[in-house]
């Protein structure tokens, strides 16, 4: 799929689950993968780190 | 086999591995996402699939925290347990804790405003450290060394003025080694421990790139880890323990939902292993 940012080519690799982060190679944005049905993926954008996150 | 569940806000490496050593046991384990999971007080636990237990693993605290007390309303076992992650996630209620139960930790003071926080600097002497009284990876951890110092970051706080830099809490700074050990102690035995080598500042933290090295775990650092876990209310959690020149081991913090990635590097048991097997085995009983 392309980057919802920079349209460039991102790809996510087949063990990626819900939850986890993918960055673009082009233009370093970071997504989050918000859903997955096979291999279309619905991103969203990262959220940001939190005051309260952490251990 | 009991049924594992793993609720997450992010999937870091610890996720993976414990949901990847749940499954090789052999329990039903499935990742539970806490941003897109909604609970309300009509519900009951036959609503979910929340299994025989839960291990809240959110990488922010608030989020994990909350959602702890929904478990627990739903009659979920989960670890750690609310009044755990409480005590845990608040720098203050670990401190008094660990002070009320007996168990060595660094001189801290808690002042409630900027001016008392000045007094109690001038009192005490620098240097000492302050640090807010959530938070981790060491961000906002700051040795203040001198009035000027003090002065400039209790302005930023004033600044910020979020509901929780209103409490100064103010740690002496401990004569030690530029490391600290992490230890992970899970139910009444420490798994693992490790040093963390400070890269240069007085900060030791693995997020700021401190280097993990095997520790010993020697009977008199595992006594000092389980009095600490007790001291909170026990589980799965990572002690941090510093050597104070005169003091010996003194235990400064202790954290809920533990990060694992650098000590599985060194460790000699297999961490994941040992949260899952405790997990089960506290739901079962």
């Amino acid at each position: 799929m392309n980057c919802p940012e920079c349209d460039a080519n991102l790809k996510i690799p087949d063990d990626a689950s819900v939850g986890e982060i993918v960055s673009c190679p082009d233009c370093g944005a970071d997504f989050e993968i918000a859903s997955k049905n096979g291999s279309v993926c619905e991103l969203k954008h990262a959220e940001k780190v939190g005051e309260d996150w952490g251990e | 086999m009991p049924k594992v569940r793993i609720v997450f806000d992010r999937v870091r490496l610890e996720e993976k591995m414990l949901e990847e050593k749940a499954i090789d046991l052999g329990h039903d384990t499935k990742m539970i996402a806490a941003k897109i999971t909604n609970v309300s007080t009509e519900r009951k636990k036959s609503d979910f699939d929340f299994g025989d237990v839960v291990l809240e693993r959110c990488v922010s605290y608030f989020r994990g925290l909350h959602f702890t007390a929904c478990l627990e309303f739903l009659d979920v076992p989960v670890l750690n347990r609310f009044e755990v992650a409480n005590n845990c996630g608040n720098k203050m209620l670990t401190s008094l804790l660990l002070k009320k139960h007996n168990v060595p930790t660094p001189k801290t003071y808690f002042s409630f405003s900027s001016e008392s926080a000045v007094e109690t600097l001038d009192k005490h002497g620098y240097p000492l450290v302050i640090k807010p009284i959530i938070g981790s990876w060491g961000r906002g951890v700051i040795l203040l060394k001198d009035r000027e110092t003090a002065d400039a970051i209790l302005e930023v706080r004033e600044l910020t003025d979020g509901p929780l830099d209103r409490i100064f809490y103010l740690q002496e700074a401990i004569k030690r080694p530029p490391r600290d050990i992490r230890a992970i102690a899970v139910g009444d035995q420490v798994v693992a421990a490790m040093y963390r080598t400070s890269t240069g500042g007085f900060k030791t933290n693995i997020a700021l790139g401190a280097e993990p090295v095997p520790c010993e775990i020697t009977g008199e650092l595992e006594d000092i880890c389980i009095k600490a876990s007790k001291a909170v209310g026990g589980g799965i959690l990572g002690i941090d323990v510093m050597e104070d020149e005169k003091r010996g081991f003194v235990v400064h913090e202790v954290n809920n939902t533990v990060e694992f990635k650098g000590l599985a590097k060194v460790a000699k048991r297999n961490i994941p292993k040992e949260m899952i097997e405790y997990a089960v085995n506290s739901a079962v009983r």
